[in-house]
């Protein structure tokens, strides 16, 4: 498990990078950055608990079969007619006195007891991750959008809000409450390793609690069918130390490191300058910028982050360039347009994004 | 039992009163339960095939990760197309195909209660089916899934034609279902046999009977939900635009409401052509008939509790979703109650393996697996983590393949050589068994764990590094397996028609009437209606029960079409009714039915008229008087 790495690649000196990276197809490979997902090795209280119930019902599970299997095998063999047999017309007709004791026990009584043990598991393990084991240390609002993930750090003071998209970060140990909400369709939460899924419902708002119990990059995805490119709606939950998620949580909510023109590298201010003529601003927010746009992710610390494109690529610039220069080619049908723009436009383009750390 | 035989005059008689006319009329008029029967299992199994068609592609693009096979709009086609056609337009039809052709022969009758009727639920069913596929000669299936939530089925999110070829073909397919469920119920409890009271009726009817009246309660909810979403989405309603005060969890309700017991409408009459068919290999008598009897009732009844097991992760209250996950763990016990009424039947039994009984033990164990790991969604926490994954696309194949295809299939090994008069292939048999079970299992099993490693529904693609791609590969050789076996049965059913051995009355030496008469059957089914004194007709003498030649000989009933109605419980004759003649209004009726509902879709509204003008005409002629005394049934003296 690596941890997350700031996108670093400032001095780097790859100059061929739209077409590269447009041709080469450089798509995420998860492990590199992110725990594959499971519902069982889990490292969320929630999860946990859930866990154990689930290995409670496999396992009762997987006994019964075991048990019908080989009473159905023995049933169809114990006694079956071998072919030299010729006698085709006699019937066995043996009292079915005790034969329905077969129903009566094996269908009725032991499911009924089975079945209400597992109920009374469920009972108790439910009781459980239906509320946080203590008061929430802080509150996001997720709110799904077709196909990324927006969240929002809410703060008692709004000037302070810290807002992000795809990439949520947590304390480790500590429970944390998500504001589900969307913003079009039902999408739905699922970060397998640390709990079960929630749906966003438009007109609805509903909540869940979530708690990473060890430090990592847990994989995150929509659970629930919603257009063309629902497999790739992806998202990851960094847990950290809370020291260290105090510090991201207060670099979050700060405004863009450079945010007009007058910045002291003619490349990085052409680059805000081309960010700006390109109409990137229509969809796409940079806070303390004009740049306002709420139908994209806020872009406001880009550069922060392990991966782009709702987790189908990682956040490098080569990657970055292919999407902003052919995202249709890498996720077609979203929401992000094929932008043309001269490679000189797109180089000055990505020194501004890097700088949005 | 011995079958009366009539004179040789009679049976000539009774043929030429019911031998469907020849030409273009019989073909599109007959109203003959044998012909609609075979017609339903054929078109059904198109549909099957094409079903099936779309799941090889689908496999083959998720073989590997981000393979470009097909496009994100492609692939939801095909998986909303996929589902539909398998659900709707195989699964039902092709139990009602069985029941059609089975239930008058089983019961001792010369057709369905409704003759007419069964033909325009077969023509309806086609033409809904056709009104569906034409959308994608155009390129435009519905993509919405074939649960179609809003709001992603609105308008805004889905402005091209394909939702409203799902609302408004599901609205059509509807009208078939509903129909023919109706026929089944006046059947089942007014043309019985004489004698065959409720106790001695064939499991399948029982089966058939209880997702008719699942059926008749259940549908209105789906009809009720597209009717919504088509005024939302284009006579600008909102019932389901949270914006303007909708409510999207509606359509789930309303969905589920029906969607539930949709599933055991597929399956419980499946359920009951293998507690028919068991008895026949274990060479005994089903234990515990009454049991299975009421734990199929007792299914149907549970069944309307259950549906919000399917929006456990919606966010709903936890006292109301706890009581429904109380009634799905519950409702295991009656499936507990049949297996075991199977297993101590063969038990008590000498199983004697032919083709059939295969695929019935396979349809025990993937009944059994599919059940247990059904159970396991019904706790809600765990639910949390399971739905929505590859863990319910295991589960939902398992039951759907193992109650409903394995029964099926081993429904056509048996019933076949009755419909064609000719034998399957007792070899080729076995290979289309483990080529089908092998098959299934290599493919849905390792869907348990894609789903516990995360793997999501409905995507057209996934990620390398993420744990999947080996198991999905695994899942894919396993589809092509099944579908091999598939495609082998296929040429065993073509090869037996000529080259089978000749089948005779009854090849297995099985209990019920269907078995009396020739195969295949004379177009009048029965030359004397028998009278019934045992649930086993054919085996009452071995099996030592009550004499079956003693008591009332009933007349031929020769003077035109002609049948027996009975008493609803014990099955007292009570009346002769006369059937109806071939009719091409069935076919006329639902035509104008296709025109109307294409003039919707197109939003062309004359073309709506002209289809609303010609559903009326074709239903007066249809309901226009005939002169007594042809259209009159006649009481029987009352026996004692």
């Amino acid at each position: 498990m690596l941890r997350p790495t700031p996108f670093s690649s400032l001095h780097g000196s790859n100059r061929s990078f739209p077409r590269v990276a447009v041709t080469a197809g450089f798509i995420l490979t998860t492990a590199s950055c992110a725990r594959a997902p499971a519902i069982f090795g889990t490292y969320g209280l929630a999860a946990d608990r859930i866990a154990v119930l689930g290995w409670v019902f496999t396992i009762v599970g997987c006994a019964v079969l075991a048990v019908v299997s080989v009473l159905l095998v023995m049933a169809l063999t114990r006694r079956r007619k071998r072919i030299a047999e010729s006698d085709e017309s006699t019937l066995e007709y043996s009292g079915s006195d005790h034969a329905v004791r077969w129903i009566l026990i094996g269908g009725i009584a032991i499911p009924a007891v089975i079945l209400f043990f597992t109920f009374l598991v469920t009972l108790v393990i439910q009781a459980e991750v239906s509320s946080p084991p203590r008061k929430a240390v802080a509150t996001i609002e997720v709110t799904g959008h077709r196909w990324w993930w927006e969240a929002k750090y809410v703060e008692a003071d709004s000037s302070e809000t810290a807002i992000t998209a795809n990439e949520i970060h947590v304390p480790v140990g500590e429970p944390v409450r998500l504001v589900l909400l969307s913003a079009d369709v039902i999408h739905s939460f699922w970060v397998p390793r640390l709990a079960g899924k929630t749906d966003v419902i438009p007109g609805s708002r509903n909540t869940m609690w979530i708690q990473a119990d060890k430090p990592g990059v847990y994989w995150g995805e929509c659970a629930e069918y919603c257009g063309l490119q629902h497999s790739h709606m992806n998202f990851t939950v960094v847990a950290e130390s809370p020291e260290a998620f105090r510090s991201w949580l207060a670099i979050q909510r700060q405004p863009a490191a450079v945010a007009t023109d007058t910045a002291t590298d003619t490349l990085i201010a052409r680059g805000l300058d081309t960010f700006r003529r390109s109409g990137c601003a229509a969809c796409h927010s940079i806070r303390g910028t004009d740049a306002q746009g709420r139908i994209g992710p806020d872009l406001t610390h880009l550069a922060s982050r392990n991966l782009i494109a709702a987790g189908t690529l990682t956040n490098t610039r080569g990657n970055l360039a292919g999407w902003i220069s052919n995202a249709q080619a890498l996720k077609p049908g979203s929401g992000m347009p094929a932008m043309k723009l001269s490679s000189q436009d797109l180089k000055t383009l990505l020194a501004y994004l890097e700088t949005l750390k | 039992m011995a079958v009366t035989t009539a004179p040789m005059e009679s049976t000539e008689q009774l043929n030429r009163i019911w031998e469907t006319r020849p030409g273009l009329f019989g073909v599109l008029g007959t109203v003959d339960h044998k012909t609609i029967g075979k017609r339903y299992l054929i078109t059904a199994f198109v549909f099957f095939l094409l079903g099936g068609l779309a799941a090889s592609v689908m496999r083959w693009q998720l073989s590997r990760p981000e393979m470009h096979l097909l496009s994100p709009e492609a692939y939801n086609q095909l998986f909303t197309m996929h589902g539909v056609t398998m659900i709707f337009l195989f699964a039902s039809p092709i139990l009602s195909g069985f029941s059609n052709y089975l239930w008058p022969l089983m019961i001792g009758a010369r057709d369905m209660a409704f003759p007419r009727v069964n033909a325009l639920s077969y023509w309806t069913f086609v033409m809904s089916g056709i009104f569906i596929y034409s959308s994608v000669l155009i390129g435009q299936a519905p993509d919405g899934g074939w649960f179609a939530y809003v709001p992603m089925t609105e308008l805004a999110y889905s402005p091209g034609l394909n939702m409203d070829f799902y609302a408004l073909g599901m609205i059509f397919l509807s009208i078939s279902t509903t129909i023919g469920a109706i026929n089944f119920v006046v059947t089942f409890f007014k043309l019985r046999a004489p004698g065959m009271s409720l106790n001695r009726v064939p499991v399948i009817l029982w089966g058939t009977l209880s997702a008719s009246v699942m059926i008749v309660f259940a549908a209105p909810a789906l009809t009720a939900a597209c009717i919504l979403l088509f005024f939302d989405r284009h006579f600008g309603m909102h019932f389901f635009d949270a914006a303007s005060g909708g409510q999207p969890l509606l359509w789930q309700h309303l969905f589920w409401m029906f969607g539930h017991p949709w599933v055991y409408i597929v399956v419980l009459p499946a359920i009951g052509l293998a507690s028919d068919m068991i008895p026949t290999f274990a060479r005994r008598p089903l234990v515990g008939y009454t049991f299975v009897v009421l734990s199929t009732i007792t299914t149907a009844i549970l069944g309307f509790g259950v549906w919000v097991h399917h929006m456990f992760a919606t966010g709903l209250p936890q006292m109301a979703m706890t009581f429904f996950s109380a009634a799905s763990m519950m409702i295991a016990i009656p499936s507990g109650v049949s297996i075991f009424a199977w297993i101590a039947t063969l038990w008590h039994g000498r199983p004697r393996f032919r083709t059939p009984l295969l695929f019935l033990g396979g349809f025990i164990i993937l009944f059994v697996i599919g059940g247990i790991n059904g159970v396991m969604t019904a706790p809600v926490p765990f639910d949390w983590q399971l739905t929505d994954s590859y863990f319910i696309v295991a589960h939902i194949h398992y039951v759907l393949v193992g109650i409903n295809v394995f029964p099926v299939f081993g429904a056509l090994y048996y019933w076949l050589p009755k419909m064609t008069g000719r034998m399957l292939s007792e070899r080729i048999g076995r290979w289309v068994f483990w080529l089908m079970f092998i098959g299934a299992n290599v493919a849905f099993f390792p869907m348990h764990i894609t789903g516990m490693l995360g793997m999501p529904r409905r995507i057209y693609t996934y990620q390398a590094g993420l744990g999947w791609t080996d198991l999905n590969v695994i899942t894919t050789v396993g589809a092509y397996i099944f579908a091999l076996g598939v495609g082998l049965f296929i040429f065993d059913f073509f090869r037996s028609l000529k080259h089978g051995a000749i089948a005779g009355n009854n090849p297995w030496d099985a209990p019920t009437l269907e078995w009396s008469v020739s195969s295949p059957p004379p177009p009048y089914n029965f030359a004397v209606i028998p009278v019934v004194r045992s649930r086993h007709p054919l085996w009452a003498e071995r099996l030592g029960e009550a004499s079956s030649t003693a008591g009332p000989e009933l007349p031929v009933l020769e003077d035109g079409r002609e049948t027996i109605g009975t008493s609803m419980l014990d099955s007292r004759p009570q009346e002769v009714l006369l059937m109806p003649e071939d009719s091409i209004w069935p076919f006329l009726l639902s035509s104008a039915l296709l025109v109307f509902f294409y003039g919707i879709l197109t939003s062309l509204w004359w073309l709506a008229i002209i289809g609303a003008v010609g559903l009326a005409t074709t239903m007066t002629g249809w309901f226009w008087p005939s002169a007594p005394p042809d259209d009159h049934s006649r009481l029987l003296p009352v026996e004692s």
